[in-house]
């Protein structure tokens, strides 16, 4: 047995881990980003993506988006922690194959290359709502609207049509139906 | 028009308003408008520390010892970086603080400036909030706000960073009001439907115990009362943590000791055997849960907190109460009162086994050791330091380590707010400080650091701070010339390769006494301890107190790491036979 020097005790099994979709309501003013981040370094839990922004100038609330992972004993301690800052107002914690729950990314895809590759490129994309948003002789640029997934297997695929550079959003979420999270 | 004020003036205006009698602090450049003002403020005295850390530690003292915030006051740069032990030491330990530091004006903010720190970045880990005030419309309100965030729900530090210029410009002072409805955030979230199946777990069953923490004392004198009601009323074993000591009497018979890695044979076998484990106040810490996926394995367990995110964080429990202790307990007692006034006696006879199986535990005497003639041991030194003070209403402090667990074990305490150690950060230094703190609250009381010589080198500068203020605080030192814990640790776990724990060249501490205008007294064997300390009770000045103790001692009883609680190691003897085997040794 290996001697450690470790002054506490070895993790115990770790349970499985689930993908969450965090939404956090908080006053839009300064290092309120880094608190929410920060509690997420600080802890040891995991950022797989975020989308922040302002969602009502009047009464000065940002919307903060996280994707994270983690057992289920985790994910109940990000959002009693978030709940715990002075700026948050709310959190509402999405499991990511909650039926109810509309998970969006947004990507731009440059491609460059010849007409015939920049058609297939194109073409596949096409059931993500795909928007040509600029385009010379040589290039395009396509914005599409995806879950992560579909956008991490399009970054892939897109390789063999002259996919040269990958800009992408975090997801964001939203409830279907008539009701809101209170 | 109304008069205008600065915002050093306004600084005042509110502690004014948030009845703040004593802050604790160091001058500097970016807060020279501030200590401009003090002259004209004559109901906030001001205490010049040594140190910044100084100051946070005897902020907590003070906090700790009166249940009302403690403020300092630090420069910016190394000033308010000086001040960041204290304030993560407060978070651990959810001691109420506010911290006001000065900033770089605003302009120079960004700009690497002399003596410029991100504060408000370096501090946000460790505060429960804290604000960079770069308007001076906002520096009322910010200052009020902290202290409300500092003092409700789960208490906690904050810190308000003001920039020199914001100290000067001026603006209009609204007389504060206390707004009703603090934070927005709920702490009372449980209902009479958890009480009542809290009481219905009671009364099923017949292994109770009750495992109460610091959260008693931060609820107030009141939980304490009720506490001792419902212990009472219930006949349930009760055991505290290191932070709750004091919240029960330490020397009634239903108080099993403290409990944990280094807490009594009998509470910690009691919290493995149980059928019912109700938590109050208390956070499942490491060092109390020992081995996680073994702890109290049969028990249903109900946890009582204000702050939400300590339920569930370490350990699974059945019945979450969210709420203040004071009223959780209060309501709790009337139900009981209400629907089963014959309570205690028809539980008495159903826990009357547990109770014997109690005294079994019990009489092992696990906090025994050894005494010597010839030399003094520690728990020796510890235990006469109680019984000749215990008549005096005593405050104690200490440092961390071997000292620290050995005051723990065998210094008894009746009341809440006497007894100031750090737990949760562990943070060597704190006691003589916290003292310093302890003694500017309570002027006439008794204040004692029981301290170990290694620790109370880290913040000895200190001692000039008493010297200053004609604070009599009493520096107890268990002198063993080794870093005790350390130690200890390398002897079971290192092959006893004593690396570096052993401290060469101490400075005689009698000397260092007179040296800085107290009083140095010094006890080498066991039949002088007693005068000696006396002789140190008497003295009406600070004293510095060198009780040259065995250098061997080790603190028992022990959970050794990576056992469960009812695998104790007891003492010199019992270790022989129940070593710390390969698999322990990588589980410390």
């Amino acid at each position: 047995m290996v001697k450690s020097k470790s002054a506490y005790s070895i993790p115990g099994k770790q349970g499985k881990l689930d993908t969450h979709i965090i939404v956090v309501w908080v006053d839009n003013e300064a290092g309120v980003l880094a608190r929410v981040v920060g509690l997420f370094s600080g802890r040891g839990y995991n950022i797989e993506s975020l989308a922040v922004a302002e969602v009502d100038p009047k009464m000065n609330i940002s919307r903060i988006t996280i994707v994270t992972t983690g057992t289920p004993q985790v994910i109940n301690q990000i959002k009693l922690q978030l709940k715990k800052l002075v700026p948050v107002h709310k959190v509402a914690d999405f499991n990511r194959e909650d039926k109810k729950v509309i998970f969006k990314e947004m990507a731009l895809f440059k491609i460059v290359g010849n007409q015939s590759k920049k058609k297939k490129a194109l073409n596949a994309c096409k059931k993500y709502n795909a928007v040509i948003l600029d385009k010379s002789n040589k290039s395009y640029v396509i914005q599409i609207t995806a879950l992560r997934r579909e956008i991490d297997l399009m970054s892939k695929n897109l390789k063999k049509f002259g996919l040269v550079s990958v800009s992408r959003t975090g997801a964001v979420a939203m409830t279907r139906g008539s009701e809101i999270f209170k | 028009m109304s008069k205008l004020y600065s915002g050093a003036e306004i600084v005042f205006k509110c502690l004014e308003d948030q009845n703040v009698e004593f802050i604790f602090g160091y001058p500097g450049g970016a807060v020279l408008p501030i200590y401009d003002e003090l002259k004209n403020f004559n109901s906030v005295k001001h205490i010049l520390v040594r140190h910044e850390q100084g100051a946070g530690h005897a902020a907590e003292g003070y906090a700790r010892s009166t249940g009302k915030p403690g403020v300092l006051l630090v420069t910016s740069g190394p000033g308010a970086t000086n001040a960041v032990t204290a304030l993560t030491d407060a978070y651990m330990d959810s001691v109420p603080l506010v911290c006001i530091s000065g900033q770089v004006p605003t302009h120079l903010i960004g700009t690497d400036a002399f003596q410029e720190a991100d504060t408000t970045g370096i501090t946000r880990p460790c505060t429960k909030h804290n604000w960079l005030v770069k308007d001076i419309k906002d520096l009322e309100k910010t200052i009020h706000k902290a202290f409300e965030v500092a003092t409700t729900g789960r208490p906690g530090p904050v810190l308000v960073d003001i920039p020199k210029d914001i100290q000067f410009l001026k603006t209009n002072y609204r007389k504060f009001k206390k707004q009703k409805k603090p934070n927005g955030k709920v702490h009372n979230r449980f209902s009479q439907k958890d009480i009542d199946e809290m009481i219905k777990l009671m009364s099923k069953s017949s292994k109770p115990i009750f495992y109460t923490g610091g959260g008693v004392i931060n609820s107030g004198p009141k939980a304490s009362e009720f506490l001792r009601q419902l212990v009472n009323m219930t006949g349930f074993p009760i055991t505290t943590t290191l932070q709750g000591l004091g919240s029960y009497p330490g020397d009634d018979n239903q108080f099993l000791g403290m409990l944990g890695m280094h807490g009594s044979y009998e509470a910690n076998n009691a919290m493995h055997d149980c059928d019912l484990m109700i938590n109050i106040g208390a956070r499942f810490d490491d060092r109390i849960t020992g081995k996680i996926d073994e702890f109290s394995p049969k028990s249903k367990k109900i946890h009582i907190d204000i702050d939400p995110s300590s339920i569930n964080k370490n350990v699974k429990v059945d019945l979450p109460i969210i709420g203040d202790v004071a009223e959780v307990i209060n309501s709790t007692i009337k139900t009981i009162k209400k629907l089963k006034p014959d309570f205690t006696k028809s539980n008495k006879q159903k826990v009357s086994k547990w109770w014997e199986q109690i005294q079994k535990w019990r009489s092992v005497n696990s906090f025994n050791f050894v005494n010597s003639s010839e030399t003094i041991k520690p728990q020796y030194a510890v235990q006469r330091l109680y019984e000749l003070t215990k008549n005096k209403d005593t405050y104690i402090t200490t440092e961390v380590g071997q000292h620290q667990m050995w005051a723990a074990q065998h210094y008894k305490f009746d009341k809440p707010n006497r007894w100031m150690t750090s737990g949760g950060l562990g943070t060597m230094g704190y006691g003589l400080p916290a003292a310093v703190g302890v003694q500017v609250a309570h002027p006439n009381k008794l204040v004692i650091d029981i301290a170990g010589e290694a620790s109370v080198l880290m913040t000895m500068q200190e001692m000039s701070t008493a010297v200053q203020y004609s604070l009599p605080i009493k520096i107890f030192i268990l002198n063993n010339e080794y870093m005790g814990m350390v130690r200890q640790w390398q002897e079971l776990l290192h092959d006893k390769n004593y690396s570096e724990s052993y401290t060469a060249a101490l400075p005689d501490f009698v000397k260092l006494a007179e040296a800085y205008g107290c009083v140095g007294i010094r006890a080498t064997s066991p039949e002088e301890l007693d005068d000696k300390i006396i002789e140190m009770i008497n003295t009406d000045r600070p004293v510095i107190f060198d009780c040259r103790v065995d250098k061997q001692e080790n603190c028992f009883p022990m959970i050794p790491s990576g056992k469960p609680h009812n695998q104790m190691l007891l003492g010199p003897k019992d270790q022989k036979e129940n070593k710390i085997t390969g698999k322990g040794k990588t589980l410390v």
